[in-house]
């Protein structure tokens, strides 16, 4: 028998429901799991082992009562960035270390009511703000498939957990790429959804208006299933919307429908030809599949990345205000003056990736330079989004590789920003633009995944997923990794 | 474009950023690298093009203006490095001009 661990959510549902295992069995593999693998790939910041337990035992307690639910019973990795009631939560920053937060993210407090089990924390780039976790206060997760290899991120330690078996799905957060990233730097199902289809209430804020909450999953049947148990409509965040999500159809296969292929994103900068040769048999596997493959254009590929450094940091020079030592979280002591906690509370607690992107966001929205950065930017995001709405008009989809490289070694590139932020060239126009997008594993280049990233029409998740699934079908599918 | 020592100085005040010895040249480096890919931007014609800060249509969302729970003192105080009598304690804001 395979190893519980291994097995996805449509395999285990069936098996909770005809009480073939426990939910406590089930908790009990992935803790074994956990203790076995974690020491190498570090996915987690902190378990919370004493919740998973009394949720386990809830969700038994359902299953009996015939009151469970798809999702009941089953164990969930946390990004650290997500408000879990009483839970320390930290979105990997010294800053916030050892804060508990007073309530709980709406897609948290949306699992927990499904009946899933909590597991932990995970790692992750401080604030969201990287694309290897290198930049996490504590300390770097390995990629469960090569261990001297980044996981990807920000969401690496999710990414990592769900790769490695050590948690059945994940929840991250994707604000430059930062589900699709890591999700294809580790091999398994990632998805941004919509802008507005995920509440961020409980969401510790990078940039507001490119964040959303999605799933990683090894199917893409667990990731559709997870986005209908945490989308939709809530009071606490205007900026959600209640909007048709009509996963039916994920099996109805791709025949007929047109899959654009936008060449700006084959020629992008540090393009390796593993991958590119790798999502290149992945168009023609989907075409096999019945897809018209048309060509498409997004002539204004080459300006995402310089607009989204201006207004992601921007928008968290803003957000990030608020550690200011008095209201939770580190503070400095010893202080003189207000002025000489925050100064000494925020070089204390924000590591350099933070600090650097504060003084880029603040320099663009000082005086004198708003108008040449910030609204610029802004307008050039106006132009990112038409690329998208011209592209739409002449296919359902948009595929490509989700990241140019394949995981690379820790510590490669730590010492030249730029370069670490080429990772999102392909992943940023999904969120400038606020589409759905998913990752999902291609064939391998090299020994390491390779994610094929599906982009669709605003609220359109079913076409993305659908197309995923189509190749998950006609292709490869996600694995655990055996983690030597 | 690039970002003297003193305007990283200047920008780390406004942002609160207490800088160690050293990091403004760090710093004036790195952000002036960053700056120089950002500069591509202004060749990009954007006269009549209308900016985006809101992507997703924004409907109007109503709700009746109904008191709820809300947090309690206790609960907003509880993860304060610092609190007496309900208040959040800090040092005292009347200070010299950092200049």
């Amino acid at each position: 028998m395979t190893d519980l661990y291994a097995l996805t959510i449509g395999e285990l549902a069936p098996m909770l429901r005809d009480r073939e295992i426990s939910a406590v069995e089930l908790l009990d593999a992935h803790l074994q799991r956990i203790e076995a693998v974690d020491p190498k790939v570090k996915a987690y910041l902190r378990l919370t082992p004493d919740l998973a337990r009394a949720q386990a035992a809830d969700a038994d307690r359902r299953f009996q009562a015939g009151e469970a639910g798809p999702l009941t019973g089953i164990p969930v990795a946390i990004k650290d960035v997500l408000c879990v009631e009483g839970v320390e939560t930290t979105a990997g920053s010294r800053i916030l270390a050892g804060f508990k937060p007073p309530y709980e993210a709406t897609a948290i407090a949306r699992l927990r009511a499904a009946g899933c089990v909590f597991l932990g924390m995970t790692n992750c780039d401080e604030f969201a703000m990287g694309s290897s976790t290198e930049n996490s206060g504590f300390y770097t997760t390995h990629n469960p498939w090569s261990l001297d290899k980044v996981p990807g991120g920000s969401s690496g330690g999710s990414a990592a957990a769900v790769a490695a078996g050590e948690a059945v799905f994940g929840l991250g957060t994707d604000t430059g790429g930062s589900i699709r990233q890591p999700a294809a730097l580790c091999g398994v199902v990632g998805m941004k959804p919509t802008y507005g289809r995920v509440s961020r209430y409980g969401l510790i804020a990078f940039a507001s208006s490119l964040d959303q909450i999605g799933p990683f999953a090894r199917s893409v049947a667990d990731a559709a299933l997870v986005l209908s148990a945490v989308a939709g409509a809530d009071p606490n965040d205007s900026t959600c919307f209640e909007r048709p999500l009509d996963l039916s159809q994920l099996e109805a296969g791709v025949k007929g429908m047109r899959l654009g292929v936008p060449k700006e994103y084959f020629e992008v900068a540090g393009m390796e030809a593993g991958v590119r040769e790798s999502v290149e048999q992945a168009l023609a596997a989907l075409q096999g599949a019945g897809a018209e493959l048309v060509d498409v254009t997004l002539p204004h590929t080459d300006y995402g990345l310089a607009a989204y450094y201006i207004i992601a940091p921007a928008e968290a020079s803003s957000n990030l205000a608020r550690f200011d030592g008095v209201k939770y979280g580190l503070r400095a002591p010893r202080t003189e003056s207000l002025l000489d906690t925050y100064l000494h509370t925020r070089r204390e607690g924000f590591g350099a990736e933070v600090r650097r992107r504060i003084m880029l966001g603040t320099y663009a929205l000082s005086s004198g330079y708003y108008d040449a950065y910030y609204l610029k930017a802004q307008k050039v995001r106006t132009l990112i989004k038409r690329d998208f709405d011209a592209a739409f008009e002449r296919c359902d989809a948009v595929v490509s590789a989700t990241s140019p490289t394949v995981a690379f070694e820790i510590g490669a590139k730590t010492g030249d920003p730029l370069a670490m932020y080429l990772n999102d060239v392909l992943t940023l126009g999904g969120n400038l633009a606020g589409l759905p997008g998913v990752s999902l594993p291609c064939a391998p280049a090299g020994g390491l995944p390779v994610g094929l990233q599906v982009l669709a029409p605003q609220f359109r998740e079913d076409v993305a997923l659908r197309v995923a699934r189509a190749y998950e079908q006609a292709g490869v599918r996600a694995e655990v990794a055996s983690v030597a | 474009m690039t970002l003297s020592r003193d305007q990283v100085r200047h920008v780390a005040l406004l942002a609160r950023l207490g800088l160690e010895p050293g990091e403004e040249d760090y710093y004036a480096e790195q952000l002036s690298r960053i700056l120089e890919h950002i500069e591509r931007l202004q060749q990009v014609d954007t006269d009549a093009i209308p900016p985006t800060a809101q992507v997703v249509e924004v409907l109007p969302v109503m709700r009746e203006d109904v008191p709820g729970p809300c947090l309690s003192q206790e609960a907003a105080l509880a993860n304060a490095p610092e609190s007496e009598g309900g208040f959040f304690v800090v040092r005292a804001i009347q200070e010299p001009d950092p200049g």
